[in-house]
């Protein structure tokens, strides 16, 4: 499903350029649970970041279902974006002036659903994630954990084939971050395929695979 | 039954597959949904261009009051007008004797108005000073015989309900008709109404048909009548000494130095005196008045026209500086929007049309309060000028052309979403990540 080959990024920083992802060879299949782990600046994010085709990369390869990501025209990336990728953030990127039903169904809208339809949608989604009562709610009336279910919502509305979560966690508290891994555990369950970063063990810990990046490069790879 | 209708909908919309048009009902909800929750975002946006364009109608509006105002001083200025007198040669000329006292007759106008293409009107004057009477008041003024041309050259003024000039009828039926100066008609008058009145002039009674309202700056009231009823009343060797024209198309100098000179030639061959002669016919040509006048008019056309351009640019300024602002705080909602998989284009298209949106209706707002001010003020002028409607002021009417307020605003409704363009196009061609990492 996911394939990198060989891949290699480095950030611009004026005179000097800072060379994070150092030649990745990593191969995703239909329904991994995954997780990313390492060190800051070690180059998780950077690597999730270009599986969700946020950002780009200087060499290599990345295919997605066999489709080459470097060939595609940011019309079609976008397409990708909504309908294949969901992304969660470690700090929700929820639109503040949207209520979490508008969140929720924001990716429908570019899928030309019409309002009604997509927040009926958006409302079954809330309904999973425990939160109908609250989706009327602008995300600064929420908690962290309600913010990051809210964000789970929108980012699987669109039924992509794969969940990419930036430390899902990384705000949350202990009890929160055990309800988090069991929503997103669930969604694998039912097949999603799902891909976190995180630097908790604790976390990494509840996927099926763990992959440590050091230095840019891919350390090691542990499957249960 | 509906639940899985909607879910069809749903996983019908095929995997990377092309999505509608964007100018759908969809479109436009959200676009209000955006703008309605942003409430604060969109009014201090619309104010700024609201009042961009009320600040640029406004001062247009007051350089043309100033511009107004001085040419409604100076109109009666405005015309080139070019007067000779006859007087007594001093130089022998072609066997004739110096002392020769010289006056005009129709050849001289006939010879002016088919040797002279630059003079457009031309009259003799015949001038008496005559006792005009009105029941027991009475008073002595000069009485101008001339023909109706005379209100062209000189710009007289009427009022309405207050008559009109000399016309080619009473000239032609010689009819016993008088024009007189708002002067005579208060001392002779009293301020009751004259117009329709007959007063006497030397021994002959005289209908009044015109009150010319135009101050004349030296003398204490003229009253005019026909060329020809004073040809045969006053005149009967039918010679006088004053021919006044006007002349036009001579806006330089040098131009009218080379009317003078044929001019002179001109009454030379006429009148058979020496064209150097300094006695002979005396010339009075208002050019100096006129080219000031016009100078006078150019500085105002041209620093209503800077003021105009400047208060333009600074709009623009103004309005671009606010739009531009307005869009780049939204960098990271649009780095947001492109990360749940936003088209690029459907976000500048969305960007583009919620500028349009607020620009147009708050641009109207500022352009008819605009409007509601400068006519507010005229309105205000214009009553309290009721009493006086042709004082000297410097300002009159501050209001602006209808076609340079539409075309003034349009060019700030364009210039705003121009400026709201650039960070959008900006803002969607970063990488999303860099997007929603910017604050």
């Amino acid at each position: 499903m996911i394939t990198l080959k060989n891949i290699n990024k480095t950030y611009d920083m004026g005179q000097a350029s800072l060379h994070v992802l150092k030649g990745i060879d990593l191969h995703i299949d239909k329904g991994e649970y995954v997780s990313i782990m390492g060190a800051s600046g070690s180059g998780k994010s950077t690597l999730l970041n270009i599986l969700g085709i946020l950002d780009n990369y200087e060499t290599g390869e990345y295919l997605l279902n066999n489709t080459l990501i470097r060939d595609l025209s940011e019309k079609q990336a976008a397409v990708y974006r909504n309908e294949m990728i969901g992304f969660v953030f470690q700090s929700f990127n929820l639109i503040n002036f949207k209520n979490a039903l508008e969140n929720v169904a924001l990716p429908l809208y570019y899928k030309n659903i019409s309002r009604k339809k997509r927040n009926i949608i958006a409302m079954e989604y809330l309904d999973q994630m425990g939160l109908r009562d609250w989706a009327m709610h602008m995300p600064n009336e929420m908690s962290g954990g309600q913010k990051q279910r809210v964000a789970i919502a929108r980012a699987i509305i669109s039924k992509p084939q794969i969940l990419l979560a930036d430390e899902p966690t990384g705000a949350l508290d202990s009890v929160t971050t055990v309800e988090m891994m069991k929503v997103l555990g669930d969604l694998n369950a039912n097949g999603l395929t799902t891909i976190i970063v995180t630097h908790e063990k604790s976390v990494a810990d509840e996927t099926k695979t763990i992959i440590h990046i050091k230095d840019g490069l891919i350390g090691s790879v542990e499957r249960k | 039954m509906k639940k899985q209708k909607i879910k069809e909908e749903t996983n019908h919309s095929s995997p990377l597959g092309v999505r509608g048009g964007f100018f759908t009902i969809n479109t436009i909800q959200e676009i209000f949904d955006s703008l309605k929750h942003n409430k604060l975002r969109t009014v201090l946006t619309g104010l700024s261009v609201s009042w961009g364009i009320f600040i640029l109608i406004v001062l247009l509006g007051a350089g043309n009051g100033l511009k107004n105002g001085v040419t409604s001083n100076f109109s009666d200025r405005a015309t080139n007008t070019v007067q000779m007198w006859s007087g007594t040669t001093s130089l022998t000329y072609k066997g004739l004797k110096s002392g020769r006292s010289l006056s005009f007759g129709d050849k001289q106008i006939a010879d002016v108005d088919n040797h002279l293409v630059e003079t457009s009107n031309q009259t003799g004057v015949i001038t008496k000073q005559l006792t005009i009477t009105n029941k027991s008041e009475f008073g002595t003024y000069d009485v101008k015989g001339v023909d109706p041309s005379y209100d062209k050259i000189f710009n007289l003024k009427f009022e309405p309900n207050e008559g009109r000039f000399i016309d080619l009828l009473d000239n032609k039926e010689s009819s016993k008709v008088i024009v007189i100066d708002k002067k005579i008609e208060e001392v002779l008058f009293k301020g009751t109404a004259s117009l329709g009145k007959y007063i006497k002039v030397g021994d002959l009674m005289f209908r009044i048909i015109g009150i010319n309202s135009k101050k004349a700056r030296f003398d204490n009231g003229t009253a005019f009548i026909p060329y020809t009823t004073a040809q045969s009343i006053f005149n009967p060797n039918m010679k006088f000494n004053n021919i006044a024209m006007s002349v036009t198309g001579l806006t330089t100098q040098k131009m009218n130095d080379d009317f003078n000179d044929k001019l002179k030639k001109t009454m030379s061959n006429s009148l058979s005196y020496d064209k150097n002669d300094p006695q002979a016919v005396y010339f009075q040509n208002s050019q100096r008045d006129y080219l000031q006048t016009m100078m006078i008019f150019n500085g105002i056309t041209i620093f209503v026209a800077v003021i105009g351009i400047f208060t333009l640019i600074a709009g623009i300024v103004g309005v671009s500086n606010i739009m531009l602002v307005s869009v780049k705080e939204r960098t990271r909602e649009i780095g947001i929007r492109k990360a749940i998989g936003a088209p690029p284009a459907t976000i500048l298209k969305s960007i583009i049309t919620e500028s349009i949106i607020i620009t147009t209706i708050f641009g109207y707002i500022g352009m008819m309060a605009g409007i509601g001010l400068t006519e507010l003020v005229n309105y205000i002028m214009l009553q309290s000028a009721a009493g006086n409607p042709n004082g000297p002021t410097v300002f009159k009417n501050p209001t602006v052309e209808l076609s340079y307020v539409l075309i003034s605003t349009a060019i700030l409704i364009i210039s705003g979403v121009i400026a709201g363009y650039m960070p959008a196009r900006r803002a969607i061609r970063i990488k999303p990540i860099e997007a929603m990492r910017e604050e």
